[in-house]
Order: C-alpha cells, then structure tokens, then sequence
C-alpha cells in the first residue's frame, strides 16, 4: 500500500468540550491526525488522555454532555461532524465501525448472535434472508468462529469473552467498511486470546486494505500491530510518526517517559537465594467450591488443587496466571479471607488453614494483603489516618501511638504525613494504593500480599508503585506474595515465580529460570503470547 | 511528578464529593417542597387547639349534617351559647369537621413517625443478623418470604382483627408487613458490602465483627434506610386511614382522616364534604412524604431509584 | 427447563408453610380464650364450650393444626359462623367481582403504564418525561378511596353517565356489568399504573446506558429499533417483577375499591368477616388471596425465560 493513498479518516484540529466544572474545559484538544487505507494507528494515552473521547466522536456517539466545539472529521472526505443522524446511520457499519472493550456487555444478552449481525444487514442492505445468512455465516467462518451454524443460533452467555470479541469484529466488519475503530478491543481479555484477537484484526484488515483507529494504554499492544502512532496527554496529541520511531526514538520527554515505565519483560538478576527463615509455607492447599442442588448433581468448581509454594523473608514469590487460574483463590486462602477445603498453610510454624476463627484472630497480623481497586480498599466514610491505625488499635496499640506509627508510614509510602487526616476521594489511585500498603505495614506483618496490586494503575503510576513495594521489601525484609497477570510486572518484582492455570501451579522456580527456559508447554504458550515481548522498552536510541 | 499533577486534578473534583451530599439532599427542591408542607402539617398538629378548634368528640345532635360555612350555634357548659362558623361543616353526629381533621393530622403523623421509626428498627436488627450469622440466614429469609406473601393490607387486617382496634394495634399491624421490605434492603446491603476490600481489608487486620458491623457496613444502610423511611411512612399513613375507613381501624370517636370519611360514607351525595376535606388533608400528606422521599433517594442513593 | 419450573414450585412450599402456619396461629394468637373470642361479648358459657368443641380446641396444638391443614387441602375451608354457610360457598359466590375487578384494572393498567413509562424513559428529562413522573407521585400519594368518590362524583352524580355503586353479575347483563365494572376498574387501576410507569421508565432508562445499546447504535440502527427491539425485551424482566409484587397493591386496593362501589366480592367479605369477627371467613380469605399471591408470582418468575435466555438456574 503507497503511503500516498488519500487518507480514510482525516481528524483536523478537533476539539470537545467538557461539561463546565470539570478539572480541564477541553477533553480533546486541537487534536489532528490521519488514517489510510490498509494501515493501522494507535492511539495511546494514560487514563483520561481523551482518546476514547475521539473514536467516539468519529462515530457520532458521543454522550450528550460531551460537545465537538470545532475542528472536521473526514471520513473519505466527508465531514461526519456536520453530518445529520440519518446519514451517520448511513455511515456506519458501511464505512466506518466500531468494537468495544467489553466483550461481555457489549453484545445484547437476549439475542442470538446470528440475528445481531443480521440486524446490520437488514438494516443496510436490501438482501434477502438466504443471502443474508450466507454472508453472515461466511464473516462468521473469517473470523474464524469453529462451528458457525451453531455459533449463529447461540445466545452471546453461551461463547467465551473471545468468541464474543469475534462476533462483534464479524459484524464491524461484514459490510467491509473502509474504516474499523477498536476501542481497547482486548484489554479485558486474558494474553493469550489478546493475542488471537490482534492477528485476527492484522489479517482482516490487511487483506481488505481497511482502515484501523486502534485505541489502546498498551505499548506491548502498540509494538505488536501499529504502523503509527499518535500519544496523547490531556486531551492534547503530544507526538505522532513512525511505530518504529515513537518507541526507539520519541521527542518528547512525556512520551519518553511513559515508554520507559513500561516494565522489562526480562527479569532482573537478583542473585542466589541464601539459606533464610521460611516465612511462608502450602501443603497441597486446595479450594473446591460446590453449588448444592436438590435436583442437580452438585457443580463442583475446584478452583485451587496441591498449591505447594514457600516464600522466605526478603523474598518476593510471584504467582502469574490469567483469569480463572485460581490465583487469587490461593491469595484469600493463604490470608483466610476464605477457608481453604484441603491442605495445610504453615505460617512460621504455625499451621493457620484450619484453625478456628477465634484462633486464628492473633495471627492476622502476620499477613497483610493489599487488594487490586485502589477505589474500592478503602472505607469512604473514614478518614485514611483512622484506616491505617484501625489494625494496630485492635491488637491493643494506644491510639497516638498508632497515630505515630501511620505518620512514619506515610512518609515510607511517599506521602504527606499531615493528610493523615483526608478522607479517601481526596486521593488519586495511585495514592491510595500507597495508604494501602501503609495500612497493611502498620500491622508490621511476616508476609504482604500484593493482590494484582498495580493491575488498574496507569503504567507511569504502577512503576512507582512497583518500585515502592520494592524498596519496602527489601528495607523491611518482607516476604511478598505477589499476584499478578502481567507477566512484565513479574519479571521485574519477582525473585520466584510460580505459574498457574487451571487452579494448578504448572511450573514453579526462581523467575530468571522461568522467564528464560519455560519448560512447560502452558507457560511457553504464555510468554509467546506476551504483546511486543520482542521489544525492549525504554532503550532509547539517541535522537 | 506526573502523579502529583493528576491528583491535584483528582482532588479539586472529587473533595466536594461526599460531605455536601446531606447538605445537596436538604436543598433539592423536591425535599424543600416536601418538607415544608410536612412540617406545617407537624405545626397544625401540635398547634391544633388553638387553631380556632373546638372539641373533636363533642357531639351535637341539633347540629347534624351542616355543610362547610354555616353558622352554628355552640351551647357551652355554662348554658351560654357562642356562634361560630363551620369552615368544613358538620358531620352525622354534630361533630365539627374541621376540628376533627385538624386532630386528625395527629393520629396520621404519628402512625406515619411510628411505623416508619419500628419497622426500620426491627428491619435493621433483623437484616443485620440474617446478612451476618450464615446459618441463621436461611431460616430468617423463609419467614420473612412468608409474611411477604401475604399482601400488605390483608396481613394488617388479619392482625387488627386478631388485636382489638386502637392506635397501638393498628400501628403494629402495619409495622408487621412493612418489616420484611427493610429486613432484605438491609440484607442485601450487607451481602454486598461485606465483599467490599475495604470490609475485607478490616477484616485482616484483625477488626472484632461487632466493630466490623458497626463502623464499616451499618452505616452504609443510613442513607437507603432514611429514603425507605419515608416512604413507608407515607404507605403506613395511607393504610391507617384505609383501615379506620374501613371500619377496623383506630375506634370511631378519635379523630383521624379514616374515620371521618367513613363516617361519611353512607351520605356521601349528599355531604360530599365529609370525604373530601380529610381526603385533601391525606393526600396532600402523603404527596408531601413521597414527593421528599423522592427527592431523598435521588441525591442519597440514586441506585436505588430502579427498585421503587 | 422442566427443571427450572421444578424447582420454582418446590422453592414456594416454604413459603405457603409460613403462610399457613401464621394463618392458622392467628387465632391461637388472640389474647384469651379462642372459643370465647369467636362467639363474641355476649356468648354464653354453654356457646363457647360448643365452638371449642367443635373446633377441637381441646387437642394439643400441633393436632389441630394437622386437622386444620388436612382438611384445607381436601377443600373444606370452614364453616362461616356469621354467615351460616360454608366457607367454600361463600367465596364462590363473591369471587365473580373481585376477578373482574383485578382482570379489568390489570389489563387497563399494564395497557397504559408501559407506554407512557418506555415514553418517558426514551424522552428522558422532557416535558412529557416530568409529567409521567408527577402523575406517577400523585398515583402512589392519592389514596383509592379519594380518588374513587372524586370518580362517582364526577362520572356518576354530576354527569350521571355511570351508575354510582353496585354490581351486575357479567351473565345477567353485560353491558351492566361493564358500566358497573368501568368506574372501579379506573380507580383501582391508579396506583398500579403509577408503579409501573415508573418501573418501566426506570428500567428503560438503565438498559439505554448498556453497552449493548451503545452496540446497536454503532450498528445504524435507528432509535426506535433500538428502543423497541433491544432496550425494551431486556428491560421486561423488572417490570415483570414489578407487576407481580403489585399484585399485593391491587389485593388492598379491592377490599377499598370494592367497599367505595358497594361490589359485593371477596374484598367486601374480608372487611363485614372481620367486622362480625368471623374467624374462619377471615383466615380462608387471607390464606386464599395469599396463594393466588403466591401463585401469580411463581408465573411470573417462569416467564422470565421467555424473555431472557440467560434465567435457566
């Protein structure tokens, strides 16, 4: 494809206003860019960066309170912004269509898939009902859905998140559009259906030399299938060029920035264990869940089966695996916020797995866990200081004392001691994963459990984060039980490594080992799944 | 740095968010509205004796079935005799209207106060257990199905005819029905706030249930507790009068909206008066209730909008 | 399939357990001597021994309450002590209203309030929007038994369209029974379209912000193909919920509706048993409104998987 094609989408100078009282008057700012056929381009910002904002209104679906206030939006030289509603009806799923992040919502739960797509059809097409089907059984096929005839008549609750990320590709793109927008089309999918789903769009679009605005907070992503590159702050385009040129050679410091806080996908070299204290020890811990039913057999879920692991002090375990692996079940279980069915759990010498309530409660100081939504760990009603000396005061510390033991917290954390006194919305995200931690520290336990911990951080804040958690380590000589799908964040944090799947630990040992040599077949599928692993971020060439 | 200059972001929008919340609730218009009119009806219910009132219960056979604006003559104890007008006339036996709706506002707010304020108590304790105590859980929620089985008012009638009428009775009466409605919007806040990581987060750092109940999910039932209240006080004053005007509510000589419309029913071509002064004061009671009730849940917990 | 209605109708015997029980407990409940609560002020000591006989109030509790329920479910509900017929009879003879009544407002309710509700819901926030939803607070704050004199006021006294109060049995003369069946139907019909008018807009309103929705845009459909084939199928299933519960509502509503219009049917017969303390009318009436309650619900619940193919639990 020449590169002087004329463009399917040219954005000129757009900007949207934001409902007065907001933190900024703009959400998109004087942005501009292109598209041309056969390429794909990556728009790519941190949270709030505006960049779902534009697609949407590309498609003119922009919520009411949002406002284009100027700037032109060609769509093969037609200006969309001026357009009526019935011809961006026209327009779209024509010319230009659009797939979602939410695979799991974005589908009408009480249709069939078939009908949905031939909804699209009947709507812009004069087809009759056998030539529909056809078409939709042949866009079902290139998207490479097994069995299409039943996957036509299936209800969307009956296909896995990747399938319905098919369904909605096939029906974007049944009517062969000149341009597709996919808003983060798989971050809500586990890597190795991400990666399905990226080759998937790369050949469609390819061979029908259509037209991709693809909208994505990841530079795996981003190395893995853009021809360019457009990275956004504020609403505002910061730098665009080359895919190649951006990641090895970007101008500006934001955006130097950003790429170098994405984590390495080689591990550190951290050295050899040393013979230290076993903190943390499982003994074929299991977890078997069963949904009694009078007229069914019980459903037996087994979400974790003989989880052996140990974790001594100074170190940091990392258990990696993708939803439903049974990850976290081990986590709860180890911190018995649920009760494991089998197995033990030697905390020190301490065997807690079975122990009765009222036992257990002196030895819930010894484990801390810090949970994944920095939105939802903390009690809104209550200021954070009155959080973080909740814990020492049940164990009997007089308040200023606990008050004097957050304040020295905070500072550990990196924050102001005086906002001791702030309630929780008075906090970003970031920050609050910081109170976190500092809760989970007051109590001074043997081991901290890093539930996805910097999974919904933005990546600049979870490197922060991921250096604190660090340097507490290994300040404190803590043990670290770190979960995680993010197989970049476990090389970077993780001394051993341990990978799940299927409530199993498939292959367990130190991470330079395991990053290096998987041995077994699932963690190999795993790293070969893993977006731009063939990238080193962050080594920037010199300008 | 780059952290820093989001939060102030974060900051300046978020910190108006939750503390204004109660200050937003009391000056939306529709509790302005609402509240205004219910607290003129608390003040014509305290006040009722000087409002120009006479008696509610005196009977005065001369002066039966007078409509709204005669003149009647009022012979006093000492044989003296006063003219006085009846705004709203008189009913079969005498009685002054306008006084008996007047008291009759008192009778209404408190079942409306009482039932709301009980039922809500009785609700929390018993949702609190049931969300808490897992094996007392299913049992609970089976009787509490139960009794929701049997609708609303047919559950009170029952009771009041178990119970002999009066103001007690029937409060119970419509306390019992209400209860199970509080009971599962309690339980089910429970349930779901106890998977909260924050409840989660109290929980491992050693936090005692009783403080766990008390600090971490008991006041997340305040603002959806106070909305329910209010409606079911609305519902409760409607079902009194609905009882009394049924004839198997608060005994007939106390003044309460019910009662004088019942006594109205069988002239009602002729007197339509007796029905409809009350039937104004009742709906303009119970418009006021739902209309801050709405209000209420709009700005404390618009979730809750979808439930009705 | 088959299973999931199974198991419905096995989840409602606990329910009409609890129903019974507190049905046949009411009694025992009374403060005093049952015998003697029944036969009332001015019964003779010779009367209540014979009613306590009669009712085997003499036998352990847990007896009477297996005699009780065993003859419920052989269809002998009692015999009226102030009506001096059986129970059966009774409500075999009032039923005829009070069905006609709950047909005809619930026909005329759910054919309004839908409309208006998904009206207002996709004309979110205009003029129409806020009427529907003031006429929906007046619905719910106007109590039946106003609205139904200012009705004959209006329609039967000063129009004299309509007749003021009574009924016509439906085979007697039917075009009698409609102008007698109108009046109370409407009012009855109130609240319940109040209710579900605003359900409907609620759940209309929350299905427009699913991303399914955003979906079917993106796809060119138009609005009202959006409105009518994607918001509204999935917005059935708590409106449905909805009109079941409501149920309770139009249950209350007929006992007052039924005593406004002078209709002589079940609602009527609960407030005169109560009224001459007639026990046994009392707990029929209460036990059987509670099974039709119960019943309709349970129906409801089932058709849900005709509306959602997910409920198959």
């Amino acid at each position: 494809m020449s590169s002087d094609t004329t463009p399917v989408l040219e954005v000129k100078n757009l900007s949207v206003a934001l409902p007065p009282g907001g933190d900024r008057t703009n959400a998109v700012d004087k942005v501009s860019f292109t598209v041309k056929p056969g390429e794909i381009v990556c728009l790519v910002g941190e949270s709030g960066s505006g960049k779902s904002v534009i697609a949407f209104t590309i498609m003119g679906l922009l919520a009411k309170a949002l406002r284009p206030v100027s700037g032109e939006i060609l769509l093969q030289g037609e200006n969309v912004l001026a357009a009526n509603e019935e011809r961006l009806r026209e327009l779209r799923c024509t010319r230009m269509s659009m797939i979602f992040q939410e695979p799991m919502t974005a589908l009408n739960p009480v249709m069939t898939c078939g009908d949905q797509i031939d909804e699209v059809l009947s709507t812009h097409t004069k087809l009759d009902a056998a030539q529909r089907k056809a078409k939709i059984i042949g866009i079902l096929t290139r998207v490479k859905l097994p069995e299409p005839e039943r996957i036509y008549a299936s209800f969307p609750h009956q296909l896995s998140g990747g399938q319905r990320q098919r369904i909605m590709i096939a029906m974007a793109l049944v009517l062969d559009p000149v341009l597709l927008i996919a808003d983060e089309p798989t971050t809500a999918l586990d890597v190795t259906t991400q990666a399905e789903i990226l080759k998937l769009i790369a050949e469609l679009q390819g061979s029908q030399g259509t037209g991709v605005l693809f909208i994505t907070h990841d530079f795996g992503v981003v190395a893995e299938i853009a021809r360019r590159v457009a990275v956004l702050r504020w609403g505002e385009l910061v730098e665009m060029g080359p895919t190649e040129q951006i990641l090895s050679r970007p101008q500006q410091a934001y955006t130097r920035m950003l790429i170098s806080s994405v984590p390495s996908i080689h591990p550190v070299h951290r050295g050899v264990r040393l013979e230290k204290e076993t903190v943390l020890r499982t003994e074929k811990l299991g977890k078997t869940y069963s949904a009694k039913s009078f007229f069914q057999k019980a459903r037996v879920v087994k979400a974790a089966v003989d989880v052996d692991l140990d974790i001594r002090r100074g170190e940091t375990l990392g258990i990696v695996g993708e939803s439903g692996s049974g990850k976290s079940t081990v986590a709860r279980c180890i911190a018995r916020l649920i009760d494991p069915t089998e197995g033990k759990v030697f905390l020190g010498t301490t065997e807690i797995a079975t122990i009765s309530p009222s036992r257990l409660r002196p030895h819930r100081r010894r484990v801390q866990i810090v949970f994944q939504d920095p939105y939802r760990s903390l009690n809104p009603r209550i200021t954070v200081g009155d959080s973080i000396v909740e814990g020492p005061m049940n164990f009997g510390l007089k308040r200023d004392e606990a008050l004097g033991r957050a304040r020295k917290l905070m500072e550990t954390v990196q924050l102001d001691p005086n906002a001791l006194d702030r309630y929780p919305h008075q906090f970003s995200g970031g920050q609050r994963q910081r109170i976190c931690i500092a809760r989970a520290l007051a109590m001074e336990p043997e081991l901290l459990i890093a539930d996805e911990a910097v999974s919904a951080l933005d990546v600049s804040v979870q490197k922060q984060v991921l250096g604190l958690l660090d340097e507490i380590r290994q300040r404190l000589n803590l043990a670290v039980l770190f979960i995680t799908h993010d197989l970049r964040v476990a090389a970077q944090i993780c001394d051993y490594v341990a990978v799940m799947s299927q409530g199993r630990v498939v292959e367990y040992g130190a991470a330079e080992q395991v990053f290096s040599a998987p041995k077994h077949a699932y963690t190999k599928s795993l790293f070969a799944a893993a977006p731009g692993r063939n990238w080193e971020f962050g080594k920037f060439a010199a300008a | 740095m780059i952290e820093e200059t989001v939060d102030s972001a974060a900051i300046a929008s978020a910190s108006t968010k939750r503390k204004s919340l109660w200050l937003l609730a009391i000056r939306n218009p529709a509790v302005i509205f609402g509240g205004t009119i219910l607290l003129l009806m608390v003040a014509i219910a305290i006040f009722a004796p000087y409002l120009g009132t006479i008696d509610p219960t005196r009977i005065d056979p001369a002066m039966r079935n007078k409509k709204p604006g005669t003149e009647i003559t009022l012979r006093l104890d000492d044989g003296s005799t006063v003219k006085r007008t009846a705004y709203m006339g008189t009913d079969t036996l005498g009685r002054d209207v306008y006084s008996r709706v007047l008291y009759g506002t008192r009778v209404s707010l408190i079942v409306g106060i009482a039932v709301a304020a009980l039922s809500l108590a009785f609700g929390l304790i018993i949702g609190m257990v049931s969300g808490y105590i897992r094996w007392l859980d299913g049992f609970v929620m089976r009787i509490m199905d139960g009794l929701m089985a049997i609708p609303g008012i047919m559950l009170a009638i029952a009771l009041v005819s178990i119970w002999r009428s009066g103001l007690i009775t029937v409060i119970f009466a419509i306390v019992v029905p209400e209860v199970p409605r509080v009971v599962r919007l309690v339980r089910s806040i429970v349930l779901t706030v106890r998977e909260e990581p924050y409840v989660e987060g109290a929980i491992s750092v050693g936090t005692p249930t009783w403080t766990l109940m008390m600090r971490h999910i008991l006041p997340n039932t305040i603002a959806p507790l106070i909305v329910q209240g209010t409606f079911t006080a609305a519902a409760a004053i409607i079902t009194e009068a609905i009882l009394s005007f049924l004839g198997i509510g608060i005994p007939p000589e106390t003044p309460s909206w019910g009662n004088i419309m019942s006594e109205g029913r069988t002239l009602f071509r002729i007197f339509p008066h007796n029905i409809l002064y009350p039937g104004i004061f009742l709906a303009l009671a119970v418009l006021a209730i739902n209309v801050m009730g709405d209000g209420l849940r709009d700005t404390l917990d618009p979730k809750m909008s979808k439930k009705v | 399939m088959i299973d999931f209605i199974a198991r419905r109708l096995v989840a409602i015997i606990p329910v009409l357990a609890v129903v019974a029980i507190f049905v046949f407990l009411m009694l025992r409940l009374t403060p005093g001597d049952p015998a003697a609560v029944i036969a009332g002020d001015n019964a003779t000591s010779d009367q209540i021994d014979l009613i306590r006989a009669k009712l085997g109030l003499d036998l352990p509790i847990w007896q009477q309450f297996i005699i009780w329920i065993g003859d419920i479910l052989r269809g002998n509900l009692g015999e009226s002590f102030f009506f001096k017929k059986t129970v059966v009879e009774l409500i075999a003879q009032r039923l005829q209203p009070t069905l006609a009544l709950s047909i005809c407002t619930l026909i005329i309710a759910v054919a309004t309030a839908v409309p208006l509700g998904v009206l207002a819901a996709y004309r979110h926030g205009s003029l129409l929007d806020r009427v529907v939803m003031g006429f929906s607070v007046m619905g719910f704050s106007l109590p039946t038994f106003v609205i139904g004199y200012c009705l004959i006021y209006v329609f039967a006294i000063d129009l004299d369209w309509l007749p003021v109060q009574g009924y016509t049995r439906i085979e007697v003369d039917f075009w009698g029974f409609i102008s007698h069946i109108i009046l109370p139907s409407i009012t009855l019909g109130i609240i319940y379209v109040a209710l579900i008018a605003r359900i409907t807009r609620a759940s209309v309103l929350e299905v427009l912000n699913e991303d399914y929705i955003r979906t079917a845009r993106a796809k060119g459909l138009s609005n009202r193909v959006v409105l009518m084939r994607h918001a509204l199928r999935n917005a059935a299933v708590p409106i449905l919920t909805v009109i079941g519960i409501g149920v309770a509502l139009l249950i209350g509503g007929a006992v007052v509706t039924e005593t406004v219009y002078g209709l002589p049917g079940l609602g009527r017969l609960t407030v005169e048993a109560v009224l001459s303390r007639d026990f046994p009318t009392i707990q029929a009436v209460i036990l059987m409104f509670s099974v039709v309650y119960v019943v309709i619900n349970l129906l409801i619940d089932i058709s849900y998987t005709l509306f959602d193919p997910r409920i198959r639990y």
